[in-house]
């Protein structure tokens, strides 16, 4: 019985040795054939489920033109969804491969959570919202409020910022789940709901009835949201860092999702020539096949199609370019040469 | 086998050879434990030095420094001090300090609750009866986590906003806030009344002892219950008006978004505590009911032969033998509630889960150390509990003499 404890223990002891030597995270995702991506538990317009159950929004449109890269198939993706609370340990444990999921770039998440940001999809920034009828019309008229907020966002942290530099008393009511956040908020246990800009325009969709709230004029943060891989793996984080700048550079150049096809066949443009893969090996250096940026245009789109498709003016999120425009005509959107 | 009855004494008296140690059954088992247990040790230090390697290489932060660092996140209910510039190490004091508190209130309700519950299972009265059973069978087979969310989600948040409160007099609001209640607030010279109130129990526990001597000597009793009554309640109450009401209330009252002033109750703290006392006090009902069915009805007719009375009976033979049956599964049940509370989580209740393994967690990113935190406070908390209830079922256990 004690000779089997031994062996027993002994077996544990060498399975474990053996899970701790890691494999890069590229070939592990070629070798299971997908990429785990880590995304919200429903934000429209950034990751949500349509009608259909398939999962669609910017954030999600990461993940696909990740996919498009390493296997020119952007369907080759499953989707985590994960509340804000989960979504680091989620990560750093290996259980997804990319967590896209509206997450803003911090020092503190980018140092001591072992995290890296590989660019930002989309340039926010923290707002309130209350119901009509209370007469708030600034944040600044706030003191006393209850707010409903998510558990372990900057959105806890800026709040108490916030309130704390203007000397105004307020209570938080802290859940786990966005969806519980609004529901909570909708059904009156708080004055206030706050959270990313972006994601009150989201979320407002949700509510009861949409028209009686009114999101405040101050926006009292930057949230820049991007997607995040584990620190220690560069060329993953270099394949997911340019798949979106690939998108952001397309954009820059003309190329879209409507005329990439055209335009590989007959563009004599050096620039639209590199971004499809026709000229140079940018694919071989990054370790995908040289044809990953025509793959991200088709199947994903560039950066502006996916906007407009998913949180644009003629969405139902409804979000103007504002900051998110490309950097040419006035917004922050650059992406760095692909060159 | 030859009858000689010296063959026995003859071989005993030399030793027997003595067998090699690989042959030897304790030293066999010595060695084979000996070996478990460095397994088991070399296991243990494997999976910490794994684990701290794999955090190194991965880039995340370790170790017990962020405890002294700056939270900068605000608590909804805190027991104690507490400002978005106090430290992580405040941020877990808070989260411990409220799961302390519902913990307590809920075992004070569960345990009353179920005593009412267990004593009116056993009721003659067939109503009674009836009623404590469909309660207990309906409470105790109804997962505790959607009982929390039946409290919180259905019950509390329908109520209306702070300004179409349900009122109650002056100072009793209810609204989907929390319930408002006047706040007294002690003045100078209200310790007066604290003194008088221990002098009140000491007084008591004087007159109970002389009373015992004297019903020993003469065999004639005190009313002792009303002297008791008018020593701890009514000395403080001379006092108090004695000194001249040094107490006044504060009353909560609407301003800007909700009420200010007296004290509240916030539906979170409320839905959990409703939930976890009525539910811990179903299992405790039939651990009462089970207590007392064990005493031996002989004990009922022996007392009643004797002369006493009814109360006389149930306070002196029965619940004194039944406790010793009761207090080991109620002990269980106090464990499980106090874990239970954890659950506070689900409905926004600032409990040790929330704050310090929620919010601290998120904002800090060091899992291991603040799960491994969380995980000995639970266990403190038990053992704590268990120590105190052992210590308690020693001192009431059968003393034989």
């Amino acid at each position: 019985m004690n000779l089997v404890k031994g062996i027993a223990v002994a077996a544990v002891l060498s399975a474990t040795l053996a899970g701790a030597a890691q494999a890069t995270t590229l070939s592990d995702v070629r070798d299971k054939g997908f990429i785990q991506c880590g995304v919200s538990q429903g934000v429209p317009g950034f990751s949500n489920p349509d009608q259909a159950g398939n999962w669609t929004g910017i954030d999600v449109d990461v993940c696909r033109a990740a996919a498009a890269a390493v296997f020119g198939d952007a369907d080759k993706v499953k989707y985590t969804p994960l509340s804000a609370k989960e979504r680091f340990t989620a990560l750093q444990s290996g259980e997804i491969d990319i967590l896209s999921r509206n997450t803003t770039w911090t020092l503190v998440r980018d140092t001591a959570l072992g995290l890296n940001f590989a660019g930002v999809n989309y340039y926010d920034g923290q707002g309130f919202m209350v119901r009509k009828d209370l007469g708030v019309k600034s944040a600044r008229e706030l003191a006393g409020a209850a707010v409903c907020v998510n558990i372990g966002t900057t959105t806890e942290l800026n709040m108490a910022d916030f309130f704390r530099a203007n000397n105004m008393d307020y209570k938080p009511v802290v859940f786990e789940k966005a969806d519980e956040v609004v529901a909570a908020y909708d059904s009156g246990r708080c004055d206030v709901y706050t959270t990313d800009r972006s994601a009150l325009a989201a979320q407002r969709l949700k509510l009861k009835n949409a028209d009686a709230h009114m999101v405040l004029p101050e926006t009292i943060s930057k949230e820049p949201l991007g997607p995040v891989v584990r620190h220690g793996d560069d060329q993953w984080l270099d394949i997911v860092k340019w798949s979106l700048y690939m998108m952001v550079e397309a954009e820059e150049n003309g190329v879209t999702q409507a005329n990439v096809d055209k335009l590989k066949a007959s563009t004599k443009d050096p620039i639209q020539r590199r971004i499809l893969g026709l000229e140079g090996d940018l694919g071989k250096n990054l370790g995908v096949a040289n044809d990953w940026g025509y793959q991200i245009i088709k199947q994903v789109g560039n950066y502006g199609d996916v906007y407009e498709k998913h949180v644009g003016p003629n969405t139902p999120v409804g979000l103007p370019r504002g900051v998110n425009a490309l950097w040419k005509d006035g917004g922050l959107q650059y992406a760095m040469p692909v060159r | 086998m030859a009858a000689d009855p010296n063959s026995f004494a003859a071989s005993s008296a030399v030793p027997p050879k003595k067998p090699p140690l690989w042959n030897d059954p304790a030293w066999r088992a010595l060695f084979f434990q000996v070996v478990v247990v460095a397994l088991v040790i070399l296991l243990g230090v494997f999976l910490v030095r794994n684990t701290l390697a794999n955090l190194e290489r991965q880039g995340i932060a370790s170790g017990f420094g962020f405890l002294g660092s700056t939270a900068g996140f605000s608590i909804g209910e805190s027991l104690i001090e507490y400002h978005e510039e106090n430290t992580y190490g405040r941020t877990f004091l808070v989260g411990l300090l409220n799961t302390i508190w519902i913990s307590f209130w809920g075992i004070l309700f569960a345990t009353i609750l179920g005593f009412i519950i267990g004593i009116a299972r056993l009721s003659s009265n067939w109503l009674i009866s009836k009623l404590a059973m469909v309660y207990i069978e309906v409470l105790r087979n109804v997962p505790l986590l959607l009982q929390i969310f039946f409290w919180y989600f259905a019950v509390l948040r329908p109520l209306p906003g702070p300004r179409q409160s349900l009122s109650l007099g002056d100072g009793f609001f209810l609204n989907n806030r929390g319930m408002y209640f006047p706040d007294p607030v002690p003045e100078q010279g209200f310790h007066v009344v604290v003194i008088a109130f221990l002098v009140g129990i000491a007084a008591f526990q004087a007159v109970r002892r002389w009373a015992h001597v004297r019903q020993d000597r003469t065999g004639e009793q005190l009313p002792i219950f009303w002297i008791g009554l008018g020593l701890v309640a009514g000395v403080p109450v001379l006092a108090f008006f004695a000194a001249g009401s040094p107490l006044h209330f504060d009353y909560p009252a609407l301003k800007g978004f909700n009420f200010k002033g007296g004290a509240v109750m916030s539906p979170e703290f409320f839905a959990l505590l409703v939930a976890l006392s009525t539910y811990t006090a179903s299992f405790i009902g039939e651990i009462v009911r089970a207590g007392i069915m064990a005493v031996s009805h002989g004990q009922t007719e022996a007392a009643y032969a004797v002369g006493l009375t009814r109360s006389q009976t149930l306070r002196m033979v029965i619940i004194p033998q039944a406790l010793r049956v009761i207090i080991p599964p109620l002990t269980s049940q106090y464990l499980n509630l106090t874990k239970n509370s954890s659950l506070a989580a689900a409905i926004a209740y600032p409990d040790l889960v929330l704050v310090f393994a929620g919010t601290t967690l998120m904002q800090t990113g060091q899992a291991v150390e603040i799960i491994a935190m969380t995980m000995a406070v639970y266990l403190c908390l038990s053992l704590f509990i268990s120590m105190i209830m052992n210590w308690y079922n020693r001192k009431i256990a059968l003393v034989e003499r």
